[in-house]
């Protein structure tokens, strides 16, 4: 369970930059949840994130992951209990290491790491059969180094770097955006499998409205740095981009003008 | 071309400038910390282990302490990136510079002699060795040894949250890895091996001078990048293995450039010969690349 409560944090304070990110947001994700985040450029959504991860500090407001506050910790403390796969399906891995050696590293997320071997006999049955769920081959090109993997293939281990150690709750930013339709498409029906399997907590953040409403099971939208809605359950059901459209003007009494939230 | 002593010369430097290219190998090529520390640690080292010697410290433990100071200047260097946020390459010239005075202070004037001293090599001279060929089976030892733990260590779990910390820090983070401590840990592990070998260097070369660091950084990159190209970096192993081939070739290089009457070249030029080796080694990749290329079209 994670709970965030009236986060403020402005960039650029005090200069002509100054830009407002967060203006009092507030969101409680409860524990099995999928929540799907959407808003347009600039509403806070990518900031919202990096605040739960611990990668910017808020200015002010609380964060709390399951019971513990969180607000000042930097994000290796929070990654115990915080799994991530970015937007950037490069940032996720590293390409110098072997595809063992990435999920060596994933599996000791927020645990200890003391001078043992890394790469350890008793992981490899587990990296081979949870790489073999992927469908790609890849349980057979344990050695191979991560640069040789295409943008997708890299962004499936990155989904099953995140979910090889238990996480209170897993962040997904725009982790399909950067891929083909078809990739896409592929990895988000990974995403939603795993995280049903595993009855994970997920936060993911999506630019597009069609996908916010297809996967997960609540959907809250970002507008200005605050929730300008939140539906879940019978409510969400059946609803459609234009509906969410109508719902998003009602609130607010704006015409959203960016076409990619529109087209997505 | 080459006389034997000054064949063994060449081996026995480029063995010590094997353990220098370890620690520029962890601080450029495992952390991308661009480190310049390596010229007051190496001095550093020495300048410890020549005191404590002359203290009638055993030689070895003069030794391991050289290799704490130079961790010490390491942990320096990083602490200044990573606590007060001063640029990496700036940080490590502001250690180097301070360390000049700090090996001033320690040896008490320019430079100690040990040529009458008990050394590490001292003991290895009973032996049924030649004189000249003493320092190198000792060193060829330490660098053996110095190898395979940090092999080890680089494949460890600390050892692999260093490499992600140099990859990728955004991702270490985000699993959990101290990228600051794994900075001050790595910079401190590169110039603990470079300490080691300036006290190394003190004691075959019977002398520590607070001079004797100068253009280290560079000789250690030379290796480093030289023996890259020799040998493909593919594995920790092979670069490992690359920064002590790099060494070696890179003094027997300029021992024979030194020694070719007919290239009139002598000492004061070292630095030219320098400058022209690490350009061509890093050119000599790329063109080699492009020549196999054009040979392989060829048969196609």
């Amino acid at each position: 369970m994670i709970t965030a409560t009236d986060l403020t944090l402005t960039f650029g304070k005090g200069t002509p930059l100054e830009n407002p990110a967060l203006r009092g947001m507030s969101l409680t994700v409860n524990q099995g949840e999928f929540v799907t985040v959407i808003g347009s450029n600039g509403a806070g959504k990518s900031t919202f994130l990096n605040a739960l991860a611990g990668e910017v500090m808020v200015d002010s407001g609380k964060i709390i992951v399951d019971n513990q506050d969180v607000t000042k910790l930097p994000t290796y403390k929070r990654a115990g209990s915080v799994a991530r796969v970015f937007q950037d399906p490069l940032a996720g891995t590293c390409e110098g290491l072997t595809i063992e050696e990435n999920l060596a590293l994933a599996i000791k997320r927020g645990q200890r790491r003391g001078l043992s071997a890394a790469v350890k006999g008793r992981y490899l049955e587990q990296f081979k059969s949870s790489l073999a769920s992927l469908n790609l081959g890849l349980e057979n090109r344990l050695g191979d180094k991560m640069g040789l993997l295409s943008g997708g293939q890299r962004q499936a281990v990155s989904l099953l770097m995140a979910s090889l150690t238990p996480s209170a709750i897993l962040l997904l930013d725009e982790h399909t955006a950067a891929l083909d339709p078809k990739t896409a498409s592929f990895v988000l029906a990974l995403t939603t499998q795993i995280i049903e399997q595993q009855k994970l907590t997920a936060l993911m953040v999506t630019h597009s409205m069609k996908q916010a409403l297809e996967v997960g099971d609540r959907t809250v939208m970002l507008h200005q740095g605050q929730v300008v809605f939140d539906i879940a359950g019978k409510d969400r059901e059946g609803l459609e981009v234009k509906d969410l459209l109508e719902l998003f003007e009602k609130q607010r009494g704006l015409e959203i003008t960016d076409d990619s939230l529109l087209l997505g | 071309m080459l006389s034997n002593i000054a064949f063994y010369g060449a081996i026995e430097t480029g063995l010590i400038y094997g353990l220098v290219a370890f620690g520029i190998y962890i601080s450029f090529r495992v952390l991308d910390f661009p480190d310049l520390t390596v010229d007051g640690s190496f001095p550093l080292g020495a300048a410890v282990a020549a005191v404590l010697i002359i203290e009638g410290v055993n030689p070895w433990l003069a030794t391991g302490a050289a290799v704490i100071a130079g961790m010490g200047a390491g942990a320096v260097t990083a602490l200044l990136n990573v606590k007060l946020n001063i640029l990496n390459l700036l940080a490590s010239i502001l250690t180097m510079i301070a360390l000049y005075s700090v090996n001033l202070r320690i040896m008490g004037r320019p430079n100690i002699a040990l040529l009458t001293e008990e050394t590490v090599l001292t003991p290895w001279y009973n032996l049924d060795l030649e004189f000249h060929q003493v320092p190198v089976v000792l060193f060829t030892l330490v660098v053996l040894v110095g190898l395979v733990l940090l092999w080890r260590f680089m494949k460890s779990e600390t050892g692999l949250a260093m490499r992600a910390t140099g990859a990728n820090p955004r991702m270490a983070r985000a699993q959990g890895i101290a990228t600051g401590a794994m900075i001050v840990l790595g910079v401190a592990l590169s110039n603990g091996l470079v300490g080691l070998a300036g006290a190394l260097f003190a004691q075959s070369q019977g002398a520590a001078d607070v001079t004797m660091g100068v253009g280290v950084i560079v000789i250690g990159l030379a290796s480093l990048i030289g023996g890259e190209a020799v040998l493909t970096p593919s594995s920790v192993v092979r670069a490992l293995i690359a920064c002590v081939i790099g060494a070696i070739i890179y003094r027997l290089a300029i021992a024979l450039a030194l020694n070719a009457d007919f290239l009139g070249l002598q000492a004061q030029d070292l630095n030219l010969i320098t400058a022209v080796l690490v350009t061509l080694a890093i050119v000599l990749p790329g063109v080699r690349t492009s020549v196999i290329a054009r040979l392989t079209r060829k048969k196609a």
